[in-house]
């Protein structure tokens, strides 16, 4: 393919406009790229990995990767989905994922993405960490146990809501999710249900409380298609589960 | 004064005319711990209001820092260097020994908050070890006397200002001088020779000049040093910045650490020319928080050039030739050498990498273009723009013109900095630094590459071997799995945390290392270390991960003798003892019978 607004991935020719990633421009033409840190209402992160693809012989974020005409980028061979499915693998013993026992699980995008890579076990020791869950503020409960880092609420709290409610604390394995207020409580903070950064996250990590389980596993957003077909779960706010809880 | 009171002065003291900002706010924590031993509540919050920043982001810089502490560690705090060379030295038996003189736990205050003993990552002070920094000031040479001493002044309350000065002599050690530190390059006047050469022949010929002598980056990268100066001076932009990396964190090497003791002249001189040819204004040095007692040093140096008319206003008399350089402090966190955390640093954030592209010649500190050279680079440059590019090519190779430092410790006779010419053998380094018996040496650092003996004939050159100047010998009585395990213990604690491979696999890769050490491991825990090792080095975000299971990669495939005799014979061995796990409920249920243990699974 010589077009000059083209690149190639996994075999299949897709147009991009200047300034695009290589993720916006598959995003735009339909092309699934697993991804769990981005979202394109927010600044590229490209700290989660998952997003990873070759771009000509080379690992790169797709999030990342400023799009470029000729690049040959592969998003689907084995060696990449079995990084892929590592990584996510490293994701769910960093943490505490009890699927089961999750009021996401069926419309976690952790979970839909380990799915779609083929994700059996999660293979690695699990680290087991001790998370408390912060259930002080009225509307919103935050299991940090379920908390991948992906920086979302930080992102959609600075850049949407000007409330910095969020930020990342300690560094290496000890990094974590801290709150800004006096007691490092959500209930001491100026969080509201109404934020940007309540309904961006991808995991169960931030939950609307007084609503268990009112829509039924099996009928839940990936339950019914994969997540290459439906795409992010923060996408779907205000749609199937969203709809439900305001009747 | 009130702890307010001290930090009412670090951020605005009287009769300053900067204003207070943001991007110091590292730099008032650096302060402020150096004063009070810790940052308390109190400051946070007088911090955040006076930056209107939040409480929280404050706390996470500070967590961010290995030498900022939220809890008071108490009147002394001693950080005995923890890098492999200390360790072959001693140093893990001083420090018990220290703690048992103190009854002191390491990395717990004492109960009386007198002192905390504790390890932090290598100091720089490889040669002359085993070191520790105790409050901040390093200590060489540690022996069984020095400890004694030193438990001795702790316990008589005695200032660390009136410590006996031996402790704090930190030699330079040069053992081999060439092209860069030979005697008639070294005193070459550095006091404005290759400024007046810049103001003779012009910007554009002295930036020729530094193209045609194939400088490259001496920090280890090796980047063309005359290309990323073109590309940040055609940036186009309002302003511009030096910023010199001094942030020399590589376990192993402390060449710069001499170099701005005895060069530091030379290394302003550098970053001077490179202001005068990219047209900045304004330079920053970052220091690394090890190094703290060059500080005051440098800025005599600085203060000197200003006197001189070497810096500031109009300098040599040249009108609008306008530079002067500013010293930031790092605060113990590795990953601040790498150049997009350095300028996040710079900032007063948390050192995380940025994206890249754009690179820091185009968007880098404070958004402006930005050279990032290292100490050693900028020297180069300041004499090659006296004494031209073909001196500079009449040494080296063809594709690693010049000469590297080497910082070199380890297992042989005359530890110490040695010059080379780029091209240099293992074997000819080895015989010079009277290094017998060698089962291996490290070059380039923990990130870098392990040879065995076999390959002593390799070579020092971006082409070969590159390195940033770190070399450490590890001869034949030495068991290469401690140097690894320290190496991979090193990367996850200075891990930043961002990426998921490098956060996480770098956790699961150290405690496979320690399973190895310790002899349980099995061939598929050889397996899963090369998975997780190859899918760190592919797809982190930035260069501690991607060199973070090096070591134990080539241990692998370097040594895999010795690798086999610590494997278990199981095929399987759970990561954690099943029957420690117990220990708890056996304390519990106040047994100890033959039934309330298990044995190990086979």
């Amino acid at each position: 393919m010589s077009d000059k607004n083209t690149f190639m991935l996994d075999g299949v020719a897709i147009a991009f406009n200047a300034g695009d990633t290589v993720m916006d421009a598959a995003l735009r033409a339909g092309a699934y790229i697993p991804h769990l840190c981005h979202n394109p209402e927010f600044t590229p992160h490209g700290s989660c990995r998952v997003c990873i693809v070759d771009v000509n012989g080379r690992r790169r974020s797709a999030c990342t990767q400023p799009a470029a005409a000729g690049l040959n980028v592969e998003n689907s061979s084995d060696d990449i989905v079995a990084e892929r499915r590592s990584l996510l693998q490293m994701l769910f013993v960093e943490g505490n994922h009890v699927c089961p026992g999750c009021e996401k699980s069926g419309a976690c995008q952790l979970q839909a993405v380990a799915y779609h890579a083929g994700m059996l076990s999660p293979r690695f020791t699990h680290f087991f960490p001790q998370r408390a869950v912060d259930a002080s503020h009225p509307e919103i409960a935050i299991d940090f146990n379920r908390c991948i880092l992906c920086e979302l609420c930080v992102r959609a709290s600075n850049e949407v809501d000007n409330k910095q409610v969020f930020t990342i604390s300690g560094r290496g394995i000890g990094s974590h999710l801290v709150i800004n207020s006096p007691s490092g409580k959500l209930g001491d903070s100026n969080f509201a249900a109404t934020d940007k950064a309540a309904h961006v996250c991808p995991v169960g990590a931030i939950l609307p409380k007084h609503r268990g389980y009112e829509q039924p596993i099996g009928e839940r957003l990936y339950d019914k298609q994969p997540v290459s077909i439906v795409g992010d779960v923060a996408a779907h706010e205000n749609d199937a589960q969203g709809d439900d809880h305001d009747r | 004064m009130s702890p307010d009171e001290v930090v009412g002065a670090i951020i605005a003291p009287a009769g300053a005319t900067r204003r207070v900002q943001r991007v110091d706010l590292l730099q008032y924590l650096c302060q402020i711990q150096h004063q009070l031993n810790c940052i308390p509540a109190a400051a946070i919050s007088q911090l955040a209001g006076a930056l209107q920043i939040s409480a929280a982001e404050v706390r996470g810089v500070i967590e961010f820092y290995a030498f900022l502490h939220e809890q008071p560690r108490g009147q002394y705090d001693i950080l005995f260097s923890d890098n492999i060379t200390d360790q072959m030295l001693g140093s893990r038996n001083l420090l018990a020994q220290l703690c048992k003189r103190l009854g002191a736990e390491p990395g717990i205050p004492r109960d009386d908050l007198r002192v905390t003993i504790d390890t932090t990552s290598c100091t720089g002070i490889c040669e002359q070890g085993p070191a520790l920094l105790v409050n901040g000031r390093v200590v060489s040479r540690l022996d069984n006397s020095r400890i004694g001493q030193i438990a001795d002044l702790v316990e008589s309350e005695v200032e660390v200002t009136e410590w006996p000065q031996a402790f704090f002599l930190v030699e330079d050690n040069i053992q081999r001088r060439d092209q860069l530190l030979s005697k008639q390059t070294a005193d070459l006047s550095p006091d404005g020779s290759a400024l007046h050469a810049l103001l003779d022949y012009g910007e554009t010929t002295l930036l020729e000049t530094i193209e045609d002598s194939g400088l490259q980056g001496l920090g280890g990268a090796g980047f063309g040093t005359g290309i990323k100066w073109r590309r940040c001076k055609q940036a186009e932009a309002d302003c511009r910045y030096v910023v010199c990396n001094a942030d020399e964190g590589e376990p192993g090497t402390f060449k710069d650490r001499v170099l701005m003791n005895s060069y530091a002249d030379s290394v302003f001189e550098g970053m001077t020319l490179c202001a005068g040819i990219i047209g900045a204004q304004h330079g920053l040095l970052y220091l690394r928080g090890e190094y703290r007692f060059l500080l005051e040093p440098l800025q005599q140096v600085l203060q000197q050039r200003r006197d001189n008319g070497l810096l500031g206003r109009n300098i040599l008399g040249k009108q609008g030739f306008d530079f002067d350089i500013d010293i930031h402090l790092g605060a113990g966190a590795y990953i601040c050498g790498e150049e997009s955390s350095l300028i996040e640093s710079l900032e007063g954030k948390r050192g995380i990498p940025r994206k890249r592209p754009p690179f820091p010649t185009t968007i880098g500190y404070l958004n402006k273009p930005t050279v990032i050279n290292n100490v050693e680079t900028f020297m180069a440059a300041a004499k090659i723009a006296v004494l031209g590019a073909d001196w500079f090519r009449s040494s080296g190779t063809a594709d690693s013109p010049g000469s590297k430092l080497l910082s070199i410790s380890g297992d042989c006779k005359r530890p110490g900095v040695y010059e080379y010419p780029f091209g240099v053998t293992i074997r000819q380094i080895l015989a010079d630094c009277g290094a017998e018996n060698t089962q291996a040496v490290q070059v380039a650092g923990a990130a870098g590459i392990t040879l065995p003996i076999t390959e002593i004939d390799r070579r020092i050159a971006f082409e070969d071997v590159a390195t940033a100047g770190s070399f450490m010998v590890f001869n034949n009585d030495r068991d290469l799995l401690e140097m690894v395990q320290n190496f991979t213990h090193f990367f996850a604690h200075e891990s930043c945390g961002l990426c998921t491979p490098c956060r996480v696999g770098g956790a699961l890769l150290k405690d496979l290392v320690d399973k190895l050490v310790h002899g349980h491991a099995t061939r598929h825990d050889l397996g899963e270390i090369e998975t997780i090792g190859a899918l760190m080095q592919d797809t982190s975000h930035c260069g501690l991960g991607s060199t973070a299971p090096n070591p134990v990669l080539d241990l692998l495939r370097h040594f895999p003798q010795l690798v086999e005799k610590r494997l278990a014979h199981s095929s399987y061995e759970p990561a954690f003892d099943l029957d420690a796990a117990l220990q708890e409920a056996r304390d519990i249920s106040g047994r100890d019978d033959a039934g309330a243990h298990i044995e190990p699974f086979k």
